[in-house]
């Protein structure tokens, strides 16, 4: 929208109508005219109601996080009348978002290094390596990407039940490793399948063991793909809500952020704490607005990347 | 061939596959097992053969669930994708023609961002928001407008009617800008010298989108498609936090992801509710092959 480009594009775009001259030519070119600007403002009135549907709730649950109880029924739509940050102060510890939001920190961190870690290594032998029953593990786990995990839920309880990881963080990010191999290991093998051999070769004649190989030479080839997976891996484990249910339902002190701030809605209709829960969902909102905003691009290329595959 | 390759590959792969075996392929297997069986989780489970998906068939709660999943798969996709392909067109050509390259609206970066954060949050976050906008009196958003105003309160949870609509609403409001981005990409790589040559023969911003836009843009649809349709098949979170008691009211939202918690950690029917899961399998199986069926045709080569 510089300048610049405005006044090169008038030449070309001017030019042939002004040749050709008719006056038939011109008339539908003003028609078209009025056409834009009746599209692009019906346009930008479709888009501005749009952005205010998003922004309007999350800002509304911002101001009430500040209110108290009576100001939330009394006048929803104003600002508050001081900023109470003792809201914070509950929510923070007498409801246990603290905790919950750790508890998610750990969670989704080990989970993430854990897939990523396990997904590139097998991504790597699978999509460079030719051995017996390569093409079996391979669509082995992409099968994985077919099934819904509610299929698995039972058997699943109790296979986690029975290895003792019932209400650990341990069994939690066992499963999210496992559950997200599919989607990781399919997207990097394709990438690994795309990075040249050359290199590899040059490694292997200076007397590079494949491990080292691995290591040094080709994950730090293949970061752009890990970096995509990787958002697509801890925005999916930090979304998570119906593995932690299962899994944790009995050690609260355990539960995630989801699990969490869904308990503290239903309570909070019990206990009449309204400002609470919003300063909680405050909470849970604020920190992924910023990351958001520091790495909106990434974001937005790695959530996208499975479907663009 | 090369040296110690054998160790290495299999010194890579063990953990990875041991996890996945243990953890993913032998509870699938399992399920399958288990809902023929009569499982309650106490005594051993005995072998009833197809008498679980023979009750489901008088179950109404799974039939519920089951049309349910019939409108969020019809519904879902279409509203999203018609929102977001209106959007994505404005975004991407809606704006002036620049040097011939088509520009999109004032605003385009802006808006593609704003649009873009619901999906960053959890859905059971989301569920919790809007709980709090659909409140039936005037502490909820929307209902303290409409009862500032003298209106009477939307009960948009509670009335049986509309439950359904409000969650799918939910699921709208989150899935627009995931599908603006997609398609937004789709269109950046439609060569601008096409818009231009349509453009000189006259055609107009509508005949420019349905006869050059949505075209070249069709396997990116199909993707949505499918991706939508398989949340739709999902939709566990949102039913189990936003609706009134899980599913209701009078289960009104029900879905069977929701029926399958339901039944095997709430009422222990272990073996129901795998059978349950392999309903729900095979039909989330059928839509996905029946998508890539139907709307396989000819991709044009640009």
């Amino acid at each position: 929208m510089n300048p610049q480009t405005i006044v090169k594009s008038s030449a070309p775009v001017g030019a042939p109508g002004r040749a050709a001259g008719p006056a038939g030519h011109r008339r539908s070119r003003s028609n078209r005219r009025a056409e834009v600007r009746l599209f692009s403002r019906l346009g930008h009135v479709a888009l501005a109601v749009w952005a205010v549907i998003v922004i309007v709730p999350i800002l509304w649950t911002f101001l009430a996080a500040f209110k108290n109880t009576t100001e939330i029924f009394s006048s929803p739509w104003t600002l508050p009348a001081e900023l109470r940050w003792e809201n914070f102060g509950r929510a923070w510890t007498k409801a246990n978002v603290g905790r919950y939001f750790l508890n998610s920190v750990i969670v989704v961190g080990f989970g993430t290094f854990g897939t990523m870690l396990l997904g590139s290594m097998a991504a790597y032998v699978l999509a460079r390596y030719k051995f017996w029953g390569n093409r079996f593990i391979y669509y082995l786990f992409v099968s994985g990407l077919a099934f819904p995990v509610f299929l698995a839920l039972v058997p699943l309880f109790f296979v986690v039940k029975n290895l003792g990881l019932l209400d650990t963080h341990t069994g939690v990010v066992l499963v999210y490793i496992a559950y997200s191999l599919p989607f990781t290991i399919f997207f990097l093998a394709a990438f690994f399948k795309t990075l040249p051999s050359s290199v590899a070769e040059a490694g292997m004649i200076d007397g590079c063991s494949h491990t080292r190989l691995f290591f040094r030479v080709m994950l730090p080839m293949a970061k752009p793909g890990l970096i995509s997976v990787a958002i697509f891996n801890i925005i999916g484990q930090w979304a998570q809500y119906q593995l932690p249910l299962v899994l944790l339902s009995n050690a609260k002190e355990k539960w995630v952020l989801t699990q969490g701030i869904a308990d503290i809605s239903v309570n909070a209709g019990y206990e009449a704490d309204w400002s609470g829960l919003f300063a909680a969902l405050t909470i849970a909102i604020l920190p992924m607005i910023i990351v958001y905003a520091v790495f909106q691009r990434q974001i937005q290329s790695g959530l996208t990347s499975g479907a663009v595959k | 061939m090369r040296h110690g390759k054998y160790p290495f590959v299999v010194g890579f792969l063990a953990a990875p596959v041991t996890l996945y075996l243990v953890f993913v392929i032998a509870p699938y297997a399992q399920a399958f097992q288990i809902s023929m069986t009569d499982w309650r989780g106490l005594s051993a489970p005995n072998w009833v053969g197809l008498d679980n998906f023979r009750r489901l068939l008088d179950d109404a709660d799974f039939w519920k669930a089951v049309q349910h999943h019939g409108v969020l798969l019809l519904a879902l996709p279409l509203i999203t994708i018609v929102i977001a392909l209106f959007f994505a067109f404005l975004l991407n050509v809606g704006g002036k023609s620049i040097g011939g390259q088509r520009q999109g609206v004032w605003g385009a970066k802006f808006y593609r961002v704003v649009f873009f954060f619901p999906q960053v949050l959890a859905v059971a976050i989301i569920a919790v928001l809007f709980q709090m906008v659909y409140r039936p009196n005037e502490s909820g958003l929307i209902n303290g407008v409409l009862m500032k105003i003298g209106l009477d309160p939307i009960l948009f949870l509670i009335n049986p009617n509309l439950a359904l609509w409000s969650i799918i609403g939910v699921l709208v409001w989150q899935a627009v800008g995931f599908y603006v981005v997609l398609f937004s990409a789709g269109m950046a790589s439609i060569p601008g010298e096409i818009y231009e040559a349509a453009e000189m023969d006259g055609a107009t911003r509508v005949t420019l989108f349905f006869r050059v836009t949505l075209p070249l843009l069709w396997d990116t649809l199909q993707v949505a498609w499918v991706y939508l349709g398989i949340a739709a098949f999902d939709a566990f979170a949102i039913v189990a936090v936003l609706s009134v008691d899980g599913g209701g009211p009078d289960g009104a939202t029900t879905v069977l992801a929701m029926e399958i918690y339901r039944n095997a950690f709430v009422y222990s029917k272990y073996g129901y509710a795998s059978a349950m899961g392999v309903a729900l399998f095979f039909l989330t199986i059928t839509f996905a092959a029946l998508t890539l069926r139907l709307t396989k045709r000819e991709s044009v080569e640009y």
